[in-house]
């Protein structure tokens, strides 16, 4: 009877520490989400800005007609982006093409002038470093997850239930830190 | 980085238990020698908090109010905004209202019981002056202060300071009108062995160089404090924008400029990421001071 129930006890134990690690790690990946929505919704502001910036640029170089598609086509594809991978990818694309197109701007002094622009440009600034701490904020969370997911014993439970790992968000080096520059 | 935010916390946790034993030993103490240590001790922390917990709900309020700060819409500070909402981000807090001082001299504060409640104060000057690497160092500064619940921890070291005040100031009027019940205490509760008499002795003169002496000690644990969670905040900051030069370079700009905040005085001083008021050097000075030593922090930033 006194073994029933030492067995009964442990047994107890166990399931509740089992529920308490599942709980957690549902916690946490619904942390990693929330992170993410963070960042989407920093990658579409930037979306939203790209036409206007666009069409300002269009009014005094009209000709830089290469620039232009360069910075559509990598935001179409950045839109598209399905997969954290792919998604980190395209903005590097992006963030690369409107490298570019500020370094274009650059040529035309009127436009440099223009306070629509120069509006644009700290939105856009400003965007870009918001990209940049969502992306930290999301890349923390996936560690405290992924790590959650490797360490004992937690790691038997995520792996019953098929908790998968998430894919850090990565950007190249030299566009992450740095915000668009006008100036090369 | 890791280190010195744990460090931080830890050393503050530890200025605030020894604080709390303070309290503990002079109620002891006020046993002791009036036997009222726990009515004592209840009515200083009723009478600390209540005078306290006022300034604790209207602190921004009223903070904001003393330093002639107005708020201000995205449309007029879109640089501004952009910065506070990234760290907000990087925090993982809801965005603070974002308030600005009209003044050349360089330097900001944050104040608000909560997350929820949080304010962040730029003078106008520091807008002026910093490039985006050092706002973002301040701005998340700042934004630590808010993080770490710098307000709560500052209104319960304002309440501790309040009840050994008390404590101590009740003590000494016991010694001056209630003599009689002094020397009862060999007889009273606290000591009725043999021998109680000189333990007695000891205990009031214990008591009475405490009585003097712990409003001034407390004083000088709330600055430790202070100073701790300066260095705290300045660790979790550059935690928030991982490069620590920002913040140093945006240290050294502020303490180099030589104009003073005219809105500042000795009641808002300690909230300012630099003391606007300039009044250090000195090793007592030092003891006395809600900040550490720009050098220091300097140095604390460069080893990250």
């Amino acid at each position: 009877m006194g073994g029933m129930l030492v067995l009964l006890v442990i047994i107890g134990v166990v399931v509740v520490a089992a529920i308490g690690i599942y709980n957690g790690l549902i916690v946490l990946r619904n942390r990693c989400e929330n992170a993410w929505s963070q960042v989407d919704v920093q990658l579409r502001r930037r979306y939203d800005l790209i036409p206007n910036l666009i069409e300002t640029v269009k009014g005094y170089a009209r000709h830089e007609r290469e620039v232009f598609e360069k910075v559509t086509q990598a935001r179409a594809q950045a839109i598209n982006a399905s997969t954290v991978k792919e998604q980190a990818q395209a903005e590097n694309m992006l963030t690369g093409a409107l490298k570019t197109l500020f370094a274009v701007a650059e040529n035309y002094p009127d436009l440099k002038a223009n306070q629509n622009f120069l509006l644009l440009q700290e939105e856009l600034a400003g965007t870009e470093s918001k990209i940049a701490y969502a992306r930290q904020f999301y890349n923390d969370m996936v560690m405290k997850y992924n790590q959650k997911q490797q360490v004992f014993p937690a790691n038997i439970i995520a792996n019953m239930f098929r908790f998968k790992e998430r894919d850090y968000f990565e950007i190249e080096e030299a566009a992450a830190r740095e915000p668009v520059k006008v100036a090369f | 980085m890791y280190e010195q935010i744990a460090s931080n916390k830890r050393r503050s946790f530890f200025l605030i238990l020894f604080f709390l034993g303070l309290i503990f030993l002079l109620a002891w103490l006020f046993e002791q020698l009036a036997g009222m240590g726990t009515e004592g001790l209840i009515a200083a922390f009723i009478i600390a908090f209540a005078m306290t917990i006022g300034s604790y709900y209207a602190s921004d309020k009223i903070v904001l109010a003393m330093s002639k700060a107005r708020p201000v819409e995205k449309k007029d500070y879109p640089y501004l905004y952009n910065v506070v909402e990234g760290l907000a981000i990087a925090a993982g807090l809801p965005k603070p209202r974002c308030y600005v001082i009209d003044d050349s001299a360089p330097n900001a504060f944050a104040t608000g019981r909560n997350p929820k409640n949080s304010v962040i104060v730029v003078t106008t000057g520091l807008l002026e002056k910093m490039n985006r690497v050092e706002l973002e160092g301040v701005i998340a500064h700042e934004m630590s202060h808010i993080k770490n619940y710098d307000v709560l921890v500052q209104t319960l070291t304002v309440v501790m300071v309040g009840v050994v005040a008390l404590l101590s100031d009740w003590m000494l009027r016991t010694f001056w009108w209630g003599g009689g019940r002094v020397r009862k205490v060999g007889r009273g509760r606290g000591g009725s062995k043999a021998g109680g008499s000189s333990a007695g002795a000891i205990i009031v003169v214990v008591g009475l160089i405490l009585a003097i002496l712990s409003p001034l000690i407390a004083q000088l644990i709330r600055f430790a404090v202070s100073r701790r969670r300066e260095f705290l905040a300045d660790a979790s900051g550059a935690m928030l924008t991982r490069y620590p030069p920002g913040l140093a370079s945006a240290l050294r700009k502020i303490a180099a400029d030589r104009e003073p905040l005219e809105v500042a005085n000795k009641a808002t001083a300690h909230l300012y990421i630099v003391n606007p008021l300039k009044d250090m050097g000195g090793a007592v000075n030092k003891l006395f001071s809600t900040h550490p030593p720009i050098e220091e922090r300097i140095a604390a930033l460069e080893r990250m």
